[in-house]
């Protein structure tokens, strides 16, 4: 069953992308060079009618599609069937998998598939591993990826190269699921690369824009810094326990206690060091403060993408990734604390960009990045069961919210930006009843999913023993407020007020049934998921029964939990309000204040709008001398050091010489004998001492 | 067990081939139709016997296998041909990319046809022989001899710049070979005999290790190339006809990592222990410095070559950590690399066959022309990146991991190389592939030919065989690498214990 889960979206993503292909080539003969390098100018007219969509331009603001009037590729249909009824055989699976690993408590295990890097000690399989970690994972990303498939066959209807998008939304399902059923830390490293040039590849999707292709490397570049970090945490676990298996490792880890690692001349402790290198990974992938740059600008992906990679899934993959290595993290509790303090300081940092963002789908992906935060605080506060609760109903609402925005992008024709927004709920109330109950379900709103799991970690911080325990629960209560505040912002000023763009107000419409149905799964999901699963994730018994193994919690921190005192139990709800009626007054009784108190504070406004100015830092201190570097190492380096003193200091000498040795050739035969006479005296010379020797 | 002499056959078939070629008289378009078909034809049967060595091969046994021995020069110089785990992976890999060069140059190639396909032949010949000779004069004379036709084929048939590229190509190496001919007389003089499995066997005294070991090391750092010996591999591919440039990066580059396993490892443990911080330095430096630079390159043949100095770095690193992953990740990224750098050439010969530049600014938005090069561009990328699934990844990871266990902080810089590969390729792709059809010189650009399909869809196919499933050459040389590690280890820790006693 497990196989077929995994699998069944790899195959889809191999139809659906040889249709793209096979497709595209059709369209585009290959044709050979001889013949055709002559007469380029000939059929350049006439062929030119698919390319010319360069007049995008890149602002921030941009528009979310792009208008071609080229037909949809041939097979379009086929391909959306297969990837989609696929992902929704796959989704069914993976709950009859939770209801049996996580419920009836059968079928954990692993499953071998492969041999895949075996060298003396290094034993690697490609194996799938079925817990109820994995397992609650498996839910997560195969009902949030079917939906979003259903949802592209809608919002996509535009776009001619639709297959090629099904077999990227499939084959990052697959990397996805990959990732989280691996058993060793090699195969979790194969999903998470694999997840990330999925990103790359939907990210850059429109790869005639340039802002869509920098922002797909952008994403590329700074994961792979994170995976510079994951990628020696794996090195130093397998220098510790000879085993990348997981397993293996769990079991070995306590006897790290102690040992020391050398690295780079600080003798470090071995288990905090291996946590923190993996931990860096896992800021990487899940957006975190230092490396979260890459996330915003991951909207120039398609709505659909941005709903199912950069919400709901793949950048939970750090926070699942810390959860898997719970026993690894729990004995290294000064890397709990570097995860907690990262995880708060994320979680406060983008929701103060979050307050001032004006693109629909940007505000989303700052709340995305605190959300993230929130995860790790609870990671920190080895409070795992609570940090997947939160990751488990995160995936229902913010999907619903990036969906809904989609909902509105499309019902605006591709506009994003919501100054130009305004009294859409008379025109799209459908799509306004969803985005409402998303909001609901993220600012914690009593009964919602984000009520349960958002407090969960707010009470995780608070009963915590990490030494940012205080630091982590003032700043998550103070990022509640700030959560609530602009998400009710982003409700006021799309669907309320009077419409800003007339002749896209006129003009939006209710998005087709394709689209409604997934809202409506996942409205369904952010309503429930919290109150349904709260006593799986958040009650210890509960926690206990239903992860079992697949866990290590701290152990007391749940029942800590439930002795917080009462008063302070209310304080994320108080703030919540206090968010809302703030936006309230803002943005619907007194909207000229917002303007003012920007205008009061230029300099705050200045530094919010432009994102804590983290892109222009890091434009200076690392994108520019490293391309400086790079030229000054070419052109100096090699150019002037190596080759100068090398191979053409070496001929220009040698010339030198030979203008002199030309001079010998004095043409006078004398000259030439007296030469030969030497050469043969000085054999004759060797000859003899040679044969004395033998 | 073999009854006739197939690594011979193998070696010289290529050699056959191109007395063929020479007999086929006339310069008219039926010569030159005939010298292609006699070329490909050749190495697909070479490939086609070498395979026979793969079914044959028995890789639990350490011992050299379909050893050939018979007397030759003088006492002690014999005719010694032979391989085991670790050469069988090149000689594969020679005989296997020769028939993909045959075919790039089908039409690309017009100028003395025939002599161009016999330079090829010949080279793979003295490359094959390269891989299985058991005899250091043999040896040297096969290794030196890949020279000559190489630096032909740069000079003869390479673009505007050939001659500085092929002088400065020559200049480089020659320097390695004279000190490495001295090196070879004094193993002579200290064991009497020129047979490198007797010589393995032979302690050398230890003075005289340090002393071969650097004379050996000009040879093979040269041929790596190793920072700050690599400048003359840019130009020398920058210049050379797109064969020219996969057989140089996919095979010869790999002649230096062979020496270094063959007689540096084995011969000199002493001195390769005691030189390896200078090896770990000199690839840690290779691999952050070559890939700042391909960051800036303009010429897309120049990038991929800079490249390629990165990934060598990782080669070097994993053979000198001398642990198992290390240098049976070392055989590994050699062998992927073969097939990575190599089908990557051949990616820029596509276009390069289409507008005749080669420069990157003049490429940009291929992918609305050209989507099946645009698929095939892009495995090789990812592959050159290193991602997981690809046969890239394997390499690297493994000499990485096998050289933490040595040294931390070489694995730490070298691992900055994970981050700037991703960089500089992704550019790259996106310059050249990506982005809107805008330029005229490219609107009626076609994609792939059969031909060119022909080519690198097997590449393509082994890029992600050996990234899933890297096993048969892993096992095909483990037990070669376990000795040599083995044997490496016991002699290292041999003197240690025995400084420690004094």
């Amino acid at each position: 069953m497990i196989q077929a889960i995994v699998f069944l979206p790899l195959l889809g993503a191999i139809l659906a992308g040889l249709i793209a292909l096979l497709g595209a080539h059709a369209r585009h003969p290959s044709g050979d060079e001889v013949e055709h390098h002559h007469d380029d100018h000939a059929h350049g007219a006439a062929d030119a009618h698919a390319h010319a969509h360069d007049d995008h331009g890149h602002d921030d603001h941009g528009h979310d599609d792009h208008h071609v009037a080229e037909p949809p590729a041939a097979g379009t249909w086929a391909a959306q069937a297969i990837t989609t009824a696929l992902l929704f055989v796959s989704a069914a699976l993976s709950w009859a998998t939770l209801i049996s690993v996580g419920f009836m408590h059968q079928e954990a295990g692993v499953k071998e598939l492969l041999p895949w890097i075996n060298s003396g000690e290094l034993q690697v399989s490609w194996a799938l591993r079925v817990d109820t970690l994995t397992a609650v994972m498996l839910v997560v990303v195969t009902s949030v990826s079917s939906l979003v498939h259903l949802y592209s066959i809608g919002y996509m209807d535009e776009d001619p190269n639709r297959p090629r998008f099904f077999a990227y939304l499939s084959l990052f399902t697959f990397a996805m699921l990959m990732l989280v059923t691996a058993n060793n830390l090699v195969q979790l490293f194969f999903g998470w690369e694999g997840v990330g040039l999925a990103s790359y590849l939907l990210i850059g999707f429109w790869f005639q824009k340039p802002s869509a292709n920098a922002a797909a490397i952008k994403a590329f570049v700074v994961n792979r810094v994170g995976d510079f970090g994951f990628a020696l945490g794996i090195f130093a676990i397998f220098l510790l326990a000879k085993s990348t298996d997981f397993e293996t490792i769990f079991h070995a880890a306590p006897s790290f206690a102690g040992k020391t690692i050398n690295f780079l001349g600080w003798q470090a402790d071995a288990l905090t060091l291996t946590c923190l290198l993996l931990f860096m990974g896992a800021m990487g992938k899940s957006a975190q403060f230092l490396l979260h740059t890459w996330l915003p600008d991951a909207m120039e992906g398609p709505t659909p993408v941005s709903a199912l990679i950069h919400a709901a899934t793949m950048v939970t993959a750090g926070v699942f990734m810390v959860a898997r290595l719970s026993p690894l993290f729990e004995l290294a509790p000064n890397a709990q604390a570097v995860v907690m303090f990262f995880g708060a300081t994320t979680a406060f940092f983008a929701a103060t960009v979050g307050l001032v963002q004006n693109d629909i789908k940007r505000i989303v992906a700052y709340s995305t990045c605190s959300q993230l935060g929130y995860m790790f605080v609870a990671m920190g506060a080895g409070a795992y069961s609570v940090g997947m609760f939160h990751l488990f109903t995160h995936a229902f609402f913010k999907a619903l919210l990036f969906l809904g925005s989609g909902s509105v992008i499309y019902a605006m024709h591709h506009e994003q930006d919501i100054r130009n927004m305004g009294g859409l709920w008379r025109k799209i109330p459908f799509t306004f009843a969803m985005m409402t109950v998303g909001t609901l379900a993220l600012t914690g709103f009593p009964f919602f999913a984000g009520f349960y799991s958002k407090d969960a970690i707010i009470e995780s911080a608070y009963a915590s023993h990490n030494p940012f325990a205080n630091y982590a629960y003032f700043l998550t209560i103070v990022a509640a407020g700030l959560t609530s505040f602009y998400s009710w912002r982003l409700i006021w000023k799309t669907f309320w007020g009077a419409p800003h763009d007339q002749h896209h107000y006129e003009a939006a419409h209710e998005s087709p049934i394709w689209m409604r149905i997934p809202l409506a799964v996942l409205a369904i999901g952010a309503f429930l998921a919290g109150m349904i699963f709260q006593g799986y994730f958040v009650h210890p018994h509960g926690v206990e029964s239903f992860f079992g193994e697949s866990l290590k919690m701290n152990p007391h921190i749940l029942e800590d939990m439930e002795h917080m005192p009462r008063t302070l139990g209310w304080l994320p709800l108080i703030m919540m309000l206090v968010g809302l009626g703030v936006s309230w007054l803002f943005y619907m009784s007194r909207p000229d204040l917002p303007e003012e108190l920007a205008a009061q504070q230029p300099l705050l406004y200045r530094f919010l709008l432009n994102k804590w100015y983290f892109d222009e830092l890091y434009d200076i201190i690392f994108v520019r001398p490293a391309k400086w570097l790079g030229r000054f190492l070419w052109k100096k380096g090699d150019g002037f050091v190596i080759d100068g003193f090398g191979p053409d200091g070496v001929s220009a000498r040698v010339l030198d010489i030979t203008r002199n040795v030309v001079k010998i050739q004095t043409g006078y035969l004398y000259h030439y004998a007296f030469a030969m006479l030497i050469g043969v005296a000085g054999l004759i010379t060797w000859f003899m001492f040679m044969g004395g020797q033998q | 067990m073999t009854t006739w002499p197939i690594l011979s056959v193998v070696t010289f078939l290529p050699i056959v081939g191109a007395l063929l070629i020479y007999l086929v008289r006339g310069d008219d378009e039926a010569a030159k139709r005939n010298a292609r078909w006699i070329a490909l034809w050749t190495t697909l049967i070479t490939f086609a016997v070498s395979v026979i060595l793969v079914l044959r091969f028995d890789p639990n046994q350490t011992d050299f296998q379909f050893v050939e021995k018979s007397n030759w020069l003088a006492a002690g110089i014999s005719y010694h041909m032979g391989v085991d785990g670790i050469s069988l992976p090149f000689v594969i890999l020679t005989t296997a990319l020769m028939p993909f060069c045959i075919m790039a140059s089908w039409k690309s190639v017009t100028n003395r046809l025939r002599e161009y396909m016999m330079a090829f032949l010949i080279l793979e010949t003295l490359m094959v022989g390269t891989f299985s000779a058991l005899d250091l004069v043999l040896f040297y004379l096969f290794f030196e001899g890949g020279l000559i036709p190489m630096f032909l084929i740069i000079g003869v048939w390479g673009g505007p710049r050939r001659v500085y590229a092929s002088f400065k190509f020559f200049l480089y190496t020659l320097l390695g070979s004279v000190l490495m001919l001295l090196a070879i007389m004094a193993l002579y003089w200290n064991g009497g005999t020129t047979d490198i499995p007797a010589l393995m066997h032979t302690a050398v005294p230890r003075s005289l290790q340090t002393w071969a070991w650097l004379a050996f090391f000009a040879s093979f750092a040269v041929k790596m190339p190793m920072w700050p010996v690599h400048t003359w591999l840019p130009d020398a591919h920058v210049e050379a006809p797109t064969a020219g440039s996969v057989i140089l990066a996919a095979i010869m580059l790999k002649m230096g990592g062979y020496g270094f396993l063959r007689f540096s490892l084995p011969m000199f443990p002493l001195a390769s222990h005691d030189f390896a911080p200078l090896i770990f330095t000199l690839s840690a430096i290779a691999i952050i410095y070559t890939s700042l630079v391909a960051l800036m390159q303009e010429d897309i043949k120049k990038l991929i070559a800079y490249s390629s100095v990165a990934h060598m770095g990782f080669v070097t690193m994993g053979i000198f950590a001398g642990t198992m992953q290390g240098v049976a990740g070392g055989v590994f990224q050699m062998i992927s690399h073969g097939i990575v750098s190599g089908a990557l050439f051949l990616c820029v010969g596509v276009v390069y066959d289409r507008i005749h530049t080669r420069e990157i600014a003049a490429y940009g938005g291929l992918v609305n022309r050209m989507p099946i090069y645009a698929v095939v561009f892009m495995v090789f990328t990812m592959a050159n990146v290193g991602l997981p699934g690809t046969s890239g990844f394997v390499g690297e990871f493994m000499t990485l991991l096998g050289t933490f266990k040595v040294s931390i902080t070489t694995t730490f810089f070298a691992t900055f190389g994970v981050i700037l590969s991703a960089g500089y390729a992704l550019w790259l792709y996106r310059k050249v592939v990506f982005g809107a059809l805008t330029k005229p010189s490219l609107a009626s650009i076609k994609d792939l030919t059969f031909r060119e399909g022909l080519i690198l869809f097997p590449l393509v196919a082994l890029t992600i065989l050996f990234g899933v499933y890297p096993k048969p050459i892993l096992d095909m040389s483990a037990a070669s690498v376990q000795q040599l590690v083995t044997n490496y280890n016991t002699a290292v820790t041999a003197v240690k214990a025995a400084a420690l006693l004094q």
